[in-house]
């Protein structure tokens, strides 16, 4: 599984922080950062529900 | 066992992540998706923004191949559903009789309409993305605009009116807007924006009639105050779009009346977005809300519920929903009504302050105007129940 975030789309909600803040997180630059890219099968859900509650629909997952 | 058939009632942002999600779990039977509407699923938030001010295309979130080959999804639009049985798991929409095994209903909601309003031209509601293109199309540099509402609709309308030229006047019935939202304290710091930006917004106004002759030529407010208008836009809340299923013998009250898991009170049947009256256990209070993280939320659970009852979820949120004026970015996690607000960060005067919402112990709400960085670390730990030192602590790490 690879998240890939489109930072020219990303505005900051960090509505994907608020569900997991272990693995996303708003920068001081206004925009979401991966904390970390290693993810095992138990994340998906949680991954799925971050890219289908993204307001910009800047996160996608692959794999 | 029969012919699995999952039956998604509303074409916008619920009902797209509906059908997502059941294929996402790999549900195989049949999906029929229907929507009142002729256009493709799109992203309604822009409408009152940028969609306003420049020459923008609508965002539609898949195009309709992805929807009918990739997804596989029976797809009827520019077709309301008309009726509800329940005890026969049948919906009648566009005249076709549709048996269902899962049903989510996300017709979310209309425009309130200010009673008594003539059919001016002139006079606007917006909803939808054609009502959008109306509004788009009457402003302009110079244009007179009346918005009736300083809620986010309204204020984001305002904004964006303001953007193009337009002369604007705010009227807002309550001493105080979004007082329900945000609280009066906050409300009145939201409003700020409005005020620091040149914004007329007239308090207390209530408007007693719309007056013109064939278009809109002037608002009268109650206390006689007449304003004149080339444009007035109506933004005083929505209502569920619930009149298909009366007498249906699903509980309505202000919406569809569901459990935690969002069903409707009938087998198979669940409701998800602005429609969806819900007991949200994370707060213990029933909630309907018109926000649209809730709506991609609700939908992809309403059809991984509707699909596999037995193994039904609730849907256990901390509300969010945010609103952009003049380039400022407010937001809001949590319920608004609290024993104490504390500004803990910034000053409400200026255009960045991060309000912190109490009850007992513990944290219940945040408000942030341009502060992205802490709001959603809030999130996160409402959804824990965290303490209210713990959010103090947020706060000042910023």
């Amino acid at each position: 599984m690879r998240m890939h975030i489109d930072t020219d789309v990303c505005t900051g909600h960090g509505v994907c922080e608020g569900i997991r803040p272990d693995v996303f997180e708003v920068g001081d630059d206004g925009v979401v950062h991966l904390l970390t890219e290693e993810f095992t099968e138990d994340d998906r859900q949680d991954l799925e529900d971050a890219v289908d509650q993204c307001p910009t629909q800047a996160l996608r997952l692959e794999g | 066992m029969p012919e699995q058939h999952l039956v998604v009632v509303g074409a916008s942002l619920a009902g797209l992540r509906a059908v997502e999600a059941a294929r996402r779990a790999g549900y195989e039977g049949e999906i029929t998706l229907v929507g009142a509407e002729e256009h493709l699923p799109y992203d309604r938030p822009p409408l009152s923004k940028e969609f306003l001010t420049g020459e923008v295309e609508p965002n539609y979130f898949r195009d309709e191949e992805s929807l009918r080959t990739e997804l596989e999804v029976d797809l009827r639009l520019g077709t309301a559903a008309s009726e509800l049985r329940p005890t026969e798991r049948t919906v009648v929409a566009g005249g076709a009789e549709l048996a269902y095994t899962g049903l989510v209903i996300a017709t979310g909601a209309r425009a309130r309409e200010l009673p008594g309003t003539p059919a001016l031209d002139g006079v606007y509601t917006l909803r939808g993305l054609d009502d959008a293109r109306r509004v788009r199309a009457a402003l302009g540099p110079g244009v007179r605009t009346v918005i009736v509402g300083a809620g986010f609709i309204g204020s984001e309308i305002a904004s964006s009116a303001r953007a193009t030229g337009a002369e604007v006047t705010v009227l807002e019935a309550a001493p105080v807007p979004l007082a329900g939202a945000v609280g009066e304290r906050m409300g009145a710091a939201c409003a700020g924006l409005h005020q620091r930006n040149g914004t007329d917004v007239r308090c207390r106004a209530t408007v007693a009639a719309i007056e013109g002759a064939g278009a809109v030529e002037s608002v009268v407010l109650d206390d006689g105050t007449r304003l004149s208008a080339d444009v007035v836009i109506v933004g005083i809340g929505a209502v569920p779009e619930t009149r298909w299923l009366a007498g249906s013998g699903v509980a309505l009250d202000d919406g569809v009346v569901c459990d935690e898991t969002l069903n409707a009170g009938f087998p198979g049947v669940y409701a998800a977005g602005d429609i969806a009256r819900w007991p949200n256990p994370l707060f213990g209070e029933t909630m309907r809300l018109e926000h649209w993280t809730t709506a991609a939320e609700q939908g992809g659970l309403a059809a991984r519920n509707a699909i596999d009852p037995e193994q039904a979820r609730p849907c256990a949120t901390v509300p969010y929903f945010w609103s952009d004026w003049y380039g400022s970015r407010i937001q809001f996690v949590g319920v608004p009504t609290a024993d104490e607000v504390r500004v803990a960060a910034g000053d409400v005067s200026a255009d960045s302050f991060l309000a912190l919402y109490r009850r007992g112990e513990h944290v219940c709400g945040a408000l942030g105007l341009n502060q992205r960085r802490p709001v959603m670390k809030l999130r996160a730990l409402i959804a824990k129940h965290g303490t209210w030192q713990d959010a103090l602590d947020v706060a000042a790490a910023g």
